[in-house]
């Protein structure tokens, strides 16, 4: 599982080692699907234990990484919130919602070009303080989170 | 093979912005029909790249808790306008799509 475990998530040798794979076209995203999705993270109940899994056991708060979300959100099911870090060299960023069943809930690699900058819509159970967390090409990680109100959910039916 | 998603790429400045609108359902696997109150099997996308010009510039992985038709935004440098922006997605019952569009 650790060798196929791809993401934010493993050291900067590895992730070295993937930008080359990736400029040189060796991972083609139909070879890396679903083998490589990290079960364990995801499936995680709680952000320690999730943040554990994609390696990111120790982490500092940063200013340079921005997380826009709404301070409530009416509807649970779509909350848009938008990650830009500005910390140089972020090569992935994920992100966590601590009270929902399974609190990861993306992770993104960046290569040739592309910005630290990711916009997404999330579905949140309940009112939780929302975490992202940004990796550098040198292994270091990185948080920001804020507080998000739910008034209703967006996990039940 | 799923439906179709929608992709726009325009440059703004001198990076290319990308919106991406998939259509899928993101079924997390915990709510339930109210007929036979057994939940809905879990349907998800779970990983998904883009590429522009023939280079992966972001490659994700994701949970259930993205939102239904699942709307993504991205920031590329180094682009041009007339690059191919290629996206595809993968969910967890092994379906996949796969969509393009240039940039403007």
């Amino acid at each position: 599982m650790d060798t196929l475990r791809r993401t934010v998530l493993k050291g900067a040798s590895a992730s070295g080692v993937l930008a080359t794979a990736l400029a040189a076209g060796l991972l083609k995203p139909t070879q890396v699907l679903a083998s490589e999705w990290n079960k364990a993270a995801f499936e995680a109940k709680d952000t320690p234990a999730a943040m554990k899994a994609v390696g990111a056991a120790t982490t500092a708060e940063s200013k340079d990484l921005k997380l826009t979300a709404p301070d409530i959100a009416e509807n649970g099911a779509v909350v848009p919130i938008d990650i830009s870090s500005g910390i140089p060299n972020t090569i992935s960023i994920a992100v966590f919602v601590d009270k929902n069943p399974s609190p990861l809930t993306a992770a993104f690699n960046f290569a040739n070009g592309a910005m630290a900058d990711a916009s997404l819509r999330i579905k949140m159970g309940q009112t939780s303080i929302v975490r992202a967390v940004a990796k550098t090409a040198d292994g270091k990680f990185y948080t920001a989170s804020k507080e998000v109100k739910v008034t209703a959910g967006g996990c039940g039916g | 093979m799923g439906s179709p998603m929608k992709v726009r790429a325009q440059m703004k400045g001198d990076f290319a912005d990308i919106k991406i609108l998939m259509s899928h359902p993101m079924e997390t696997g915990q709510r339930k029909d109210p007929k036979t109150n057994q939940p809905f099997p879990a349907l998800f996308i779970q990983q998904f790249s883009v590429e522009v010009g023939g280079k992966v510039v972001v490659q994700a992985e994701t949970g259930t808790a993205i939102s239904t038709n699942p709307v993504f935004g991205f920031k590329v440098k180094g682009a041009k306008a007339g690059d191919k922006v290629v996206v595809k997605w993968q969910d967890n019952k092994g379906d996949s799509r796969t969509d393009e569009a240039t940039i403007a």
